[in-house]
């Protein structure tokens, strides 16, 4: 097992190397000078020049690659255009409210989806199963950003029961934190937990055909212990597939998330970066992004191989 | 003779399918006595596995339903006892083992835990006895190296390997009755006589009966004490294997033995198969289920259903011509 992980770390490596390449050539080649936007609409050729000169743009592509590299294996992602403060500095206090948001959407979506799509599985057939899997389509064809003004409308504006705007720590305490990010949260988990639950009810129905749960029932298991004993590990791969992807989903949801619940988090830090074009702020964001949707991979894929003694790479 | 361990009576189960209904098993009744050995043998198709599936209390419903009939098994009908009742019957008091054994072991579990749940249902072992009495369990299916084995996955044994562990699984709570539906179908022939002589010594050494549901006459030969003949759903011949093998009575049971080479018969007979097809189940040929395909058939044949009908001590035959029936001719 260990061997294992280790492989699937090593492999990974030269994926984000990759990464790293096309981010920084992407913004590299993109439109908009960024000397002309630090300086303003009053630059002068020679304010320009100094720009260039003094931030190193006028160095060749591969130099300043090497140069962009470097500083990232040291761990410095650079300094922002605008603030000329370490990039590192920024990122951190914006890191709280988005992986809390992550946390929290990931752990709830997975349990609504998996409990509803077994609960369907279980019943499959009857009207408890078809009403939850018209809930379930109606969750993955409703647009987030409609759903979520549709909350704000509802929950905060007309009721008041939460926040429109308004971010609160966890040092402010836990309960004012879940408090403010409520309608966020469920927004985002409700609609990737619509995903789950199907893809658990098919997978379980599936599995539920096996021979091998014949061979449970045989031996005079109860339903109770064929569904959860015998059923649910196997079907559970797809169910981990899903969720690794509803996780990377969520990486770009959050853009959206942040922004109209003005939450400040990393997705408003990005669409602000590239408003700005602050090119270092969107290079670290977007390979931030890059690493942590390889982490999921490989967890998902180590996932595989705990759920499955069948799979070795 | 003893009072019988299982009474078939009358049984009828039938499938919804989208071309009607399907009676796969029609009127059947047979006894096992304890501690025999029984076969129920028939073409794919015929209703021999829903027989067994019937009296296991896993005929998938719906589709499938058991309409009459009972089913006494040790002095309980077992159509009658409720769900939970027949829980604790099955994998304790009746073991059953699949045909295909690559996929009837759970692929995520391990050899240890699902020989140990039996026993933890049935006899409420705790954790640590349970797992003991697994790797003795292993050790009497006849796979060395048991320690090992019971840390191991499906995955990681043979064929013939995970047969005897399903062996070892059915048998784990010394029922009374072990049912091996096609159980050595899907292996080698030489794995197929290991499997089917362990079959037998573990239940004569537990004195529990063998119901082996099979095809292959070989098998029906070499291990049945009596044997059932199944057509269409419907049991055409029963009686002493011995019996059924010297003089069948029954146009199909003939033609099956016709159809399989024998070593006693002379070098160069040509065999012969049964002509025709096997009727499609929702639309069966009036009378005589068999009488298209037979060669002593008669006009009453297409007309009226021959009953099952004792002609000599112990053997039924259902057919109307049974007296000028034989194998020789």
């Amino acid at each position: 097992m260990w061997r294992y992980i280790a492989q699937r770390i090593l492999v990974s490596i030269p994926v984000v190397i990759m990464v790293g390449i096309i981010t920084f050539t992407l913004v590299y080649v993109g439109p908009g000078d960024p000397a002309a936007i630090i300086a303003g609409d009053e630059a002068t050729p020679e304010i320009l020049e100094a720009i260039r000169e003094d931030l190193g743009f006028n160095r060749p592509f591969p130099v300043q690659m090497g140069d962009w590299f470097w500083k990232l294996l040291q761990g410095d992602l650079g300094t922002s255009y605008f603030s000329k403060r370490e990039i590192t500095e920024l990122i951190t206090p914006r890191l709280q409210p988005t992986l809390s948001l992550g946390f929290q959407v990931v752990v709830l979506s997975t349990l609504i989806g998996i409990s509803t799509g077994m609960l369907a599985a279980w019943k499959a057939g009857s009207r408890l199963d078809r009403n939850l899997m018209i809930l379930a389509v109606l969750g993955f064809a409703t647009p987030g950003f409609w759903l979520a003004f549709l909350t704000i409308w509802l929950f905060a504006v007309n009721l008041g029961w939460f926040p429109v705007i308004g971010y609160k720590p966890i040092q402010d305490g836990l309960i004012p934190h879940l408090h403010s990010m409520f309608l966020p949260v469920m927004v985002n988990s409700i609609l990737a937990s619509a995903f789950i639950s199907r893809i658990t009810r098919s997978a379980m129905l599936e599995v539920l055909r096996e021979d091998y749960i014949r061979t449970a029932r045989a031996k005079g298991a109860s339903e109770f212990s064929v569904f959860i004993r015998h059923a649910f590990r196997p079907s559970a791969i797809p169910v981990a597939t899903v969720i690794g992807a509803s996780i990377a989903g969520l990486a770009t949801g959050f853009v959206l998330t942040e922004t109209i619940f003005a939450i400040p988090g990393l997705g408003r830090m990005l669409v602000d970066a590239i408003v700005r074009r602050d090119y270092p702020i969107i290079q670290a964001l977007l390979m931030v992004v890059a690493i942590v949707l390889i982490g999921v991979n490989l967890i998902v894929d180590i996932l595989y191989a705990y759920i499955d003694p069948r799979i070795r790479y | 003779m003893t009072e019988a361990l299982l009474t078939v009576e009358n049984l009828h189960t039938q499938f919804r399918t989208e071309g009607g209904v399907v009676q796969a098993v029609d009127d059947v009744s047979f006894n096992i006595q304890a501690g025999e050995t029984f076969a129920l043998v028939g073409e794919s198709g015929c209703g021999k596995s829903v027989t067994a599936l019937s009296i296991m209390g896993l005929i998938p419903n719906p589709p499938g339903e058991i309409t009459s009939g009972s089913i006494e098994f040790d002095g309980v009908d077992l159509l009658q006892v409720s769900s939970t009742e027949m829980r604790s019957i099955r994998g304790s008091k009746i073991g059953m083992i699949f045909q295909e054994p690559m996929s009837s072991l759970n692929p995520v579990l391990t050899i240890e835990s699902q020989l140990a749940e039996p026993l933890k249902i049935h006899i409420g072992l705790s954790s640590a006895a349970a797992n003991d009495r697994a790797q003795e369990l292993i050790d009497m299916v006849g796979i060395p190296d048991s320690k090992t084995r019971l840390k191991q996955y499906p995955h990681e044994l043979s064929g013939g390997q995970r047969q005897r562990i399903m062996i070892a699984m059915a048998m784990a709570c010394t029922p009374r009755l072990l049912i091996a539906d096609e159980a050595t179908t899907a292996l080698d022939v030489t794995i197929q006589a290991q499997i089917l002589d362990l079959m037998q010594e573990v239940t004569e050494k537990s004195g529990a009966a063998l119901l082996i549901i099979t095809h292959n006459l070989g098998i029906v030969a070499r291990y049945a004490d009596r044997v059932a003949v199944m057509y269409a759903g419907k049991l055409r011949e029963v009686g002493d294997a011995s019996d059924i093998y010297a003089a069948s009575q029954h146009p199909y049971t003939v033609g099956l033995l016709r159809s399989v080479p024998r070593l006693d018969s002379e070098k160069g007979t040509p065999l012969s198969p049964i002509g025709g097809e096997i009727p499609d189940l929702t639309n069966l040929p009036g009378g005589c289920a068999f009488n298209p395909r037979c060669q002593w058939a008669v006009d009453r044949c297409s007309i009226e259903e021959p009953e099952l009908i004792e002609i000599a001590q112990g053997k039924q035959v259902a057919c109307f011509e049974h007296a000028s029936v034989s194998l020789s001719v």
